[in-house]
């Protein structure tokens, strides 16, 4: 069984207990334990069940790179899956389930697809789209479905908030052991602004463990100076639980802070994304320890050595009482002598080398542990536990030589540097035959914009393994990061690791390496996604040649953990079984994020109030105040109504047309865009950017203008004003503002640059009311002020600065409704307050504000279009018979050519007209005008399409506008419009301004 | 001028650094050639100020002068005298190619004080907020979060940001959001 031993545990405050829960077990542990190492303590060894066959699993590693041990973590708006119990601090009040298992984690059903495992070879999901279609959907989707997946999906809002953090510094040190530390201090000593962040709690990474002495002292002693040295820079900056998750093109690097996963009582944001800028990168990543492949490697209590090793060193957990150690390399001897040292039993270490280890074999076997060398692991013996492994000649096919009993493995393949972030931005890696690793070429490193290398590897990361070659290329990486990011560097010399002399791995990618098939059908190659050996010799059989084709193909290396144990492992089996050297199958991409971040960290501080920017006008808290039903326009929200007591919507967008037909009403047009085009040439442009002839309207003049793209779509309308000889207004549609100001920069800048023209959106300057209705004048006037706004002071389609009451005004006579109407700009700050002004003075017209839709129905009574209705970037002015806007005086505009073309000029298109049912009745929206037959698809054949359709309390019946082929030459035709019922709807082809044809009422 | 209130009426906000609407401001945007001697003669007369270069703000007795763009600038005076600060500059500038508009309106201030001013700005802006790279005198015209802003650095080691007014709501709420106790990163 595994248990707390009484002596070890570095890392634990064994003072302070800590009570957590598993699967609703209640247990303790210690402050400083991982979750992992709290559940071993309790002999919780079986964490989980697999992915695909539901087998027992247990923890096999003590880090990020665990793929087994995941658990569902916390409750409610607190919960989350897939949290890795190996980085998970344990913190009182933890409560956490298993995952993938039905109904309980020891008896599960779906363990029955581990007996049907020849059912679900490699592909499995492919073969099953070969059957025929009906077996994906009825039998092999349900199955999956059921089987398959890992964590929960969360069910309820996070509790927790997150933030962003931009950061800019000279050199970025990713890792926090002995070489980042180096890394860290001979960058910092050479000036250079520093941070250096490491993934976990503590400093210093494995060396602790590892032991060896640094400048004759305790490695531990080391990393202590070595810290406060660095703490005592004011230059440098130490995070921990700061992962590097990603590096990017240009020194932008992720570093994904974890600030109360440890402790979430505490006030705050959860996790911080830090984006930073740096000139150079350095990953002092460390190593991961390859598991071996022989059957049985995935039985709880089957572990990395190394982390067999953390256990008993940093948590002082034993994970058996009686281990065997299977090795190619002299690394896991150091796990041995551990074990041994802390009083558990080794009845053997089985070396695949048939020559054996070195100077720790010796040690080892000085110790009294049995050593075999050319020996390996046939079988592991047990179900959810080990119980013994069957011994066999490495060299053979898995004769089993001895039986022996025990409760624990531990094995080593050998180490691979973590070149993730080396490769994320394009770092490529060399094969090192010594040791049988992939590490980075650093001769092609990723380059930045200067085709200059911004990232470097220190320590273990680079290849290195020994613990005096990892302090010199720490030492060295960092000087050299500090140099390439401008700094003078001053070189020193690294302090002096200890050394021993280690016999090289003999690489071993299965064992024995004549396992057949049986054999192979049980060696475990990637934990999380249960693919084996002989899936990926299968793979290879079926002309899976490409490493990538591969992963898709059995699913290797996917997942939560992204292969951290399995990649190397997997493509040598690959590359054996293709025949090829390793190099040539190379790895598959190394994408961001090193493991997985929250969306909570990559939304940051995007939720609730701040999700999304929300505009407001200054006259916003009136209409929320008297009940506006809002509508998003942009990042606006405009009143669509104001409903009063118990009004429906659409009662209340007929009172407000009718009142304002009838007397006055108010629309807070604040929202449509103003920008200001001035020079000397603003007139030449202006007549460029709109289909109209903008350079002849006189100071103190407006005139209706249409924008066109260069393709001649209609893009925005809207009223321009002359303000001097040099000076324009152009209002522009409410969404198109911004869109617009940046359409004529893009031209002035871009195109024109040698006009003389200046913009500046003024848009939020000035809050605009439109008043609007027969009495509009007189609540004006009631406000006084020495404006003249008579139908002679202030004629319509003129604009006039001065005063209405105190009020600084730029009063527009412009209408969109047909109604004698006024648009009065005043500053924004004073919005309010004439608002305010308005609604006093109208009291006596019953004034009230109207909202959209009513703007939008009253315009449609008149038949003016609507950008976003009648268009939608695929019509052309001249579709909806405004060729009175198209000046034929000017030599060019924007989309005069486009509009020239056959396809634009043709008499086929569908154009404007009016339409009104026979029965009085609203067409749907977005209705289609059928006609007889169907086309190729068997759909019915249309001849136009409604864009506008209302009903119209001025008329009491409904009203539309659409484009139909012919437009008007179909006056009085009489067609149908499909409805959602499948039934049609007829309406009469009419003129579409329905409402005062001849416009009397706006003028006057 | 009394009805002129700002966006959010002088709000104020206390967390690990303060965050205060400052009120109305007055703002004026000017383009043009900013290497002429008009426009140096121009600002001079409007604030006091010299001209800017890229990415600071200068400042005299009666305003301060932000260098916006290769031909933009702001020039920042109390709110009662933009009507004629933008009288000064375009009488100055009449015989020059030059846009000068009003948009004291279109805005709202906020200033940040507090040790860790620096931090709560760094949460929404990509910008290098150190004490190196920023100051008084520095001005940047970045992002706050999803909208556009400009800070600058002022003599008393505060910062200013400025946005438009109708995201006023927004921005103050996002600082609110990211100076909110517990979220100190103890890091400028």
């Amino acid at each position: 069984m595994s248990t707390r031993l009484t002596t070890g545990g570095r890392l634990l405050n064994k003072a302070k207990q800590v009570k957590f829960s598993f699967n609703g077990k209640q247990f303790t542990g210690f402050e400083g334990d991982t979750l992992a190492s709290a559940l071993l303590a309790n002999d919780q060894m079986m964490m989980g069940r697999s992915f695909k066959y539901h087998r027992p699993r247990g923890v096999v590693a003590s880090g990020a790179e665990e793929p087994n041990a995941l658990v569902n973590m916390g409750k409610d708006g607190k919960f989350e899956p897939n949290q890795r119990a190996t980085t998970t601090e344990l913190f009182d009040g933890l409560t956490c389930t298993s995952q993938n298992h039905w109904p309980s984690l020891e008896f599960d059903l779906g363990v029955a697809n581990n007996y049907a495992a020849r059912l679900l070879p490699a592909g499995f999901y492919y073969k099953t789209f070969m059957a025929p279609a009906a077996a994906w959907k009825h039998v092999f989707e349900p199955i999956v479905r059921q089987s398959a997946g890992l964590g929960k999906a969360p069910k309820d809002r996070d509790a927790d908030r997150y933030e962003h953090f931009y950061a800019f510094f000279d050199v970025v040190v990713v890792g926090g052991g002995v070489a980042g530390l180096m890394a860290a201090k001979a960058a910092g000593q050479a000036g250079a602004k520093v941070l250096l962040m490491e993934q976990t709690s503590h400093w210093g990474g494995r060396a602790p463990v590892d032991g060896g002495k640094v400048d004759g002292g305790k490695v531990d002693d080391f990393i202590d100076t070595t810290v406060a040295e660095l703490d005592a820079m004011d230059n440098v900056t130490l995070r921990n639980r700061m992962m590097g998750a990603g590096v990017y093109d240009h020194g932008y690097i992720l570093g994904y802070e974890r600030l109360t996963d440890h402790a979430p009582l505490l006030d705050g944001p959860r996790h911080r994304l830090w984006r930073i800028r740096a000139k150079q990168i350095v990953t002092a990543t460390g190593a991961i320890e390859r598991p071996l492949s022989f059957a049985g490697n995935d039985i709880p209590g089957v572990m990395l050595a190394s982390a067999m090793r953390d256990y008993v060193e940093n948590f002082g957990v034993s994970t058996g009482d009686r281990t065997v150690v299977v090795t190619n390399n002299d690394d896991a001897y150091r796990t041995a002598i551990a074990l041994k040292a802390s009083g558990l039993e080794v009845p053997v270490i089985l070396d695949a080398r048939a020559s054996g280890g070195g100077v720790l074999a010796e040690e080892a076997k000085a110790a009294g542990i049995r050593v075999e060398a050319g020996k390996g692991i046939a079988k592991v013996k047990g179900g959810k536990r080990v119980t013994g492994v069957a011994i066999c000649s490495q060299a053979g096919e898995g004769s089993v030589l001895e039986e022996i009993a025990c409760d624990a493995v531990a094995m080593s393949g050998g180490w691979s540097p973590v070149v993730h972030l080396w490769s994320h931005c394009g770092g490529k890696l060399i094969w090192d035959e010594a040791q049988a690793h992939f590490r980075p070429d650093p001769d092609r490193a990723p380059t930045s914009h200067d085709g200059k290398p911004f990232v470097s590897t220190a320590g273990t990361a680079s290849g290195p393994l020994k613990l005096d070659d990892v302090l010199v290329d720490g030492l060295k990486a960092g000087e050299a990061a500090a140099e390439a990011a401008g700094f003078t560097v001053t070189a020193a010399a690294a302090p002096k690791g200890e050394v021993y002399d280690e016999v090289p791995l003999v690489p071993c990618w299965l064992m024995p390496q004549g396992a057949g098939p049986k054999l192979r059908m049980k060696a475990w190659l990637d934990y999380q996604n249960d693919v084996k050996v002989s899936d990926v010799k299968l793979a290879a059989q079926e002309g899976y040649e490409s490493v990538e084709h591969t992963k898709r193909y059995t699913t290797l290396g996917m997942a939560t953990d992204q292969g951290k144990l399995s990649n190397i492992n997997g493509l040598a089996v690959l590359s054996d079984a293709l025949n090829q050297p390793i190099p040539a199958t190379g790895t598959t991409t190394f994408r961001p994020p090193y493991t997985p971040i929250s969306m909570g960290a990559i939304a940051g501080e995007a939720r609730d109030e701040v999700f999304q920017p929300l505009r407001r006008t200054p006259i916003h808290d009136w209409h929320e105040a008297n009940g506006a039903f809002f509508e998003p326009v942009g990042h606006w929200r405009r009143p669509y109504c104001f409903p009063s007591g118990s009004e429906s919507h659409a009662e209340a967008v007929s009172r407000e047309i009718r009142q304002t037909r009838d007397s006055v009403g108010l629309l807070d047009a604040s929202t449509l865009g103003k920008i200001i085009v001035k020079g000397p040439d603003a007139g030449k442009f202006l007549d460029m950017m709109y289909t109209n002839m903008m350079s002849t309207l006189k100071p103190g003049k407006c005139r209706y203008g249409l924008m066109c793209n260069e393709n001649g779509f209609l893009m925005d309308d809207g009223v321009v004003a002359r303000i001097d000889e040099d000076t324009f207004l152009c209002h522009t549609t409410t969404g198109g503002a911004e869109r617009i100001h940046g359409w004529m920069e893009d031209w002035l800048q871009c195109e024109w640059w040698d006009w003389q023209v200046y913009t500046a959106n003024v848009t939020e300057q000035y809050a605009q009311i439109a008043v609007v209705g027969p009495n509009a004048r007189k609540v004006i006037e009631k406000l006084g002020g020495e404006m003249d706004v008579s139908k002679e002071g202030l004629a319509f389609m003129e604009w006039k600065d001065g005063k209405i009451g105190d009020f600084d005004a730029r009063a527009y006579r412009i209408s969109f409704s047909g109604e004698l109407s006024y648009e009065i700009a005043v500053p924004a700050s004073q919005g309010r307050a004439f608002w305010d002004a308005l609604l006093e003075a109208g009291k006596e017209f019953n004034i009230m504000p109207y909202g959209t839709e009513a703007l939008h129905v009253m315009r449609a009574e008149k038949g003016f279009i609507m950008i976003g209705d009648e268009t939608d970037g695929t019509v052309i002015p001249q579709d909806l018979n405004m060729q009175w806007a198209i000046s034929k005086k000017k030599e060019d505009f924007l989309g005069k050519r486009a509009q020239l073309r056959d396809h634009m000029a043709s008499e086929d298109r569908w154009k404007l007209a009016g339409f009104e049912t026979e029965d009085g009745s609203v067409i749907p929206d977005g209705a289609y005008i059928v006609n007889h037959g169907t086309n190729a698809n068997g759909q019915r054949n249309v001849q136009g399409r409604v864009t506008s359709t209302y009903y119209s309390p001025t008329l009491d019946r409904g009203i539309a506008m659409g484009l139909i082929h012919g437009g008007m030459k179909r006056l009085d035709d009489v067609v149908e419009f499909n409805k959602v019922d499948g039934s049609t709807v007829k309406a009469k082809v009419v003129d579409p301004v329905f409402y005062d044809k001849d416009g009397e009422k706006q003028n006057v | 001028m009394s009805k002129a209130v700002s966006a959010l009426d002088g709000v104020t906000f206390d967390g690990f650094a303060k965050v205060e609407e400052t009120g109305l401001r007055g703002m004026i945007t000017v383009r043009g050639d900013l290497a002429s001697k008009e426009m140096a003669a121009a600002v001079k007369a409007a604030t006091g100020a010299e001209m800017p270069v890229q990415r600071k703000i200068t400042s005299g007795d009666k305003g301060a002068v932000a260098w916006m763009s290769p031909d933009e600038l702001l020039v920042v005076v109390d709110y009662d005298a933009a009507n004629a600060t933008v009288a000064t500059l375009t009488d100055a500038l009449k015989d020059s190619h030059a846009l000068v508009a009003n948009v004291s309106d279109a805005r709202a201030v906020f200033r940040l004080s507090g040790d860790s001013r620096r931090d709560v700005l760094a949460k929404l802006a990509p910008v290098d907020f150190s004490k190196y790279a920023f100051g008084a005198g520095d001005i940047r015209r970045s992002r706050i979060a999803q909208v556009s802003a400009a800070v600058w650095g002022n003599d008393d080691g505060s910062f200013e940001v400025i946005c438009f007014r109708s995201v006023a709501q927004y921005v103050f709420d996002v600082l609110q959001v990211s100076a909110q106790p517990g979220g100190e990163v103890g890091f400028h």
